[in-house]
């Protein structure tokens, strides 16, 4: 008889879903489908708000990656406005973006993951936790909350909160950085320069004992895409998008944003509200692709920053002249990409455009639709606003990163579960494992939902008719 | 997620008080007996309907955490169209290139209500505490408070909105 296993909730994410195994007649694992069970409806409900409201109320899509939204809404804006931005919003904004990459990359590795590796994986549940880490590696832990307290801070100082800070706009930025807001960021990189690099040197020792997990966490060839600049280096607030293949061969090049829709299709599926985004030439499910740190490091040429660039070559090596392809290295390319994003502050912290005043182009509606594009932490974000001639919003569409990867989340969660679970018996470990598989990726669901005190993950066995078998409280 | 932004304040949380289930704990199952629970987010789906009773039947102290849970808020702007089917439409079958449908798989995806609304709608809640998010020293003092048997008083700053 056939059965499935369903965890739920899924836990150490940001975000509600479940998982569900099913097995087969020899109790094997025949397929993981990951569900994410909340849906808002931005894209109908914004109908009728006025331009310049959306990038706060998209904003609220999540309380994680807030920035990406504020900034990806207001390019949305500029397009619609047909305006350049001043330079110096354009280098505020990236600054903001930076501290965002570092805030939640952050919170990913040191407050949700690192305890699986760290205080490992047979760790009892009750324990393996960031309050766990706290208890028993107190100085590693606290250095993951300076970290993200320094990218919270950047958004802090420049937004004037740390979350849902109503500053970027349509046309620019609301306010500059002040001469003390600099000297506080100022003397505070030294510390966390210093944070990243014994970080990165801790987790190459993890990846010495975690060979296996390079193995089979989500390996498996699919095709990457992300923004990168003129040359092909690596991007996070503009750009263009570059799709590669696992070879690491660049398979479409340099294609605006503003034109998404020729290469991405969507594709929703009866069992999970999040849609699957696939890459359009390729057809779905073929065309999968992933989005986020691992694919931006695979397509860029170069990061553009000496610490940064000297990792990349370090993290390629993994990939032995193609594409690195394990989905378990996404934990390696996030610790890269904040090391990065302070390299990165470090280089313009000093220029004296920051402090300037000339902040915002005004100019009423000129275009009655615009895409807006960054990258958030998780991958690429994009907002589509058709407007009408006052400003109204007409029509929304979102594609937001975590959905991106939703394809490659089941593959990987696939392959872990055919790895450790045989014969219908399930310890609780090794449903962690499959987990662990989706925080990799490192999604955040609250896009359509916020839920603090209730976002676990959850795993149920059923069987071929769908009966539930056996549900897994785990404790 | 703003509860991290508490930043070092956690070690001194973790030393006071065991976090026993929530987003950043393994628990799937509620325990029982739990003394205090913050909810944040609007409630949108079944699943949550059942979650809230479940959790008011353990717990001794209930607070609303945040303008979701409070008002409804962002997520209750889909009210105003009148019931969940606009929602889906527009993104399941409207924006949709293959498989246009909407998700009802059942037993994994839980429907939409018609409706959105605070948790107080659903069970009595003993505190509210508004935001959008409530911001780190809010949520410091108003744990300390808890922590240490006060009555809860929130001055006129604390009480606002957004
Ligand atoms: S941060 Fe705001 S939008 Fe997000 S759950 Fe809290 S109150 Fe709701």
């Amino acid at each position: 008889m056939t059965q499935q296993i369903k965890i739920d909730p899924v836990t150490r994410i940001e975000g509600h879903a479940k998982i569900t195994i099913q097995l087969d007649e020899n109790g094997d694992v025949a397929r993981a489908r990951f569900h994410v069970v909340e849906f808002r409806g931005f894209e109908k409900f914004c109908e009728g708000r006025t331009l310049s409201e959306m990038p706060g109320i998209t904003a609220r899509t999540c309380g994680i990656c807030p920035v990406s939204h504020i900034l990806a809404s207001a390019k949305a804006g500029d397009a619609i406005l047909a305006v350049r931005i001043p330079p110096a919003a354009e280098k505020l904004r990236r600054i903001m973006n930076l501290g965002q990459i570092i805030q939640s990359h952050a919170l990913s590795f040191f407050h949700l993951s690192a305890p699986d590796f760290l205080l490992g994986w047979d760790t009892p549940a009750a324990s393996r936790n960031v309050f766990g880490m706290i208890a028993s590696m107190p100085e590693l832990a606290r250095n993951g909350i300076r970290l993200r307290q320094f990218g919270q801070t950047i958004i802090e100082l420049l937004g004037g909160r740390r979350i849902h800070p109503a500053w970027a706009v349509p046309g620019g930025v609301r306010a500059p950085l002040t001469p003390a807001g600099r000297d506080q960021i100022k003397v505070a990189i030294p510390q966390m320069l210093e944070i990243i690099q014994s970080t990165i040197e801790l987790f190459r020792q993890v990846l010495k004992k975690h060979q296996r997990e390079v193995q089979i966490f989500g390996n498996f060839p699919s095709l990457f895409m992300g923004l990168v600049g003129p040359d092909g280096q690596w991007e996070h607030y503009d750009g263009m998008l570059r799709f590669t293949d696992s070879s690491g061969n660049v398979i479409a090049d340099q294609i605006d944003p503003a034109n998404y829709r020729e290469v991405i299709g969507e594709a929703v599926e009866p069992d999970s509200y999040l849609k699957s985004p696939y890459y359009k030439p390729f057809g779905y499910p073929d065309g999968m692709y992933r989005v986020g740190p691992l694919a931006r490091l695979n397509v860029c040429e170069r990061i553009g920053t000496p610490l940064a660039d000297r990792e990349l070559e370090r993290f390629r090596a993994h990939g032995k002249g193609g594409a690195v392809t394990s989905s378990f290295l996404y934990h390696y390319a996030r610790l890269i990409e904040i090391l990065a994003a302070i390299e990165k502050i470090a280089e313009v912290i000093d220029d004296p455009d920051l402090l300037g005043d000339r902040l915002r182009a005004d100019a009423g509606i000129n275009k009655l639709e615009g895409v807006g594009v960054s990258e958030a932490p998780r991958g690429t974000l994009f907002h589509h606003y058709q407007v009408d001639e006052n400003g109204l919003v007409k029509k929304v569409n979102l594609i937001i990163a975590t959905g991106q990867n939703n394809l490659a989340m089941n593959r990987t969660i696939t392959q872990i579960a055919r790895h450790y679970i045989r014969g219908g018996s399930i310890p609780e470990p090794m449903l962690n494992r499959v987990e662990a598989g989706i925080r990799a990726f490192d999604p955040c669901l609250s896009c359509s939902v916020h839920a603090l005190g209730r976002m676990p993950l959850k795993v149920v066995l059923m069987d071929a008719a769908g009966r539930v078998l056996d549900e897994v409280p785990r404790l | 997620m703003s509860f991290l932004d508490m930043d070092e304040w956690l070690v001194e949380l973790q030393q006071r008080a065991d976090v026993v289930y929530g987003p950043f704990v393994d628990t799937k199952e509620y325990p029982q007996d739990v003394d205090l629970v913050l909810i944040e987010g609007a409630v949108c789906n079944s699943d949550h309907v059942e979650l809230l009773h479940t959790l008011r039947s353990r717990t001794k102290v209930v607070v609303a955490f945040g303008d979701c849970a409070v008002t409804g808020n962002v997520p209750a702007m889909r009210n105003a169209l009148g019931g969940a089917a606009p929602v889906l439409q527009r993104a399941y079958i409207e924006l949709a290139d293959t498989n246009p449908q909407i998700p009802r798989a059942e037993g994994v995806v839980p429907p939409l209500l018609e409706r959105v609304v605070p948790v107080h709608a659903v069970i009595p809640v003993e505190h509210f505490l508004p935001g959008c998010p409530p911001d780190a020293g809010k949520i410091k003092a108003f744990l300390t408070m808890l922590l240490e048997g006060q009555p809860v008083q929130l001055s006129p700053q604390e009480i606002k909105f957004g």
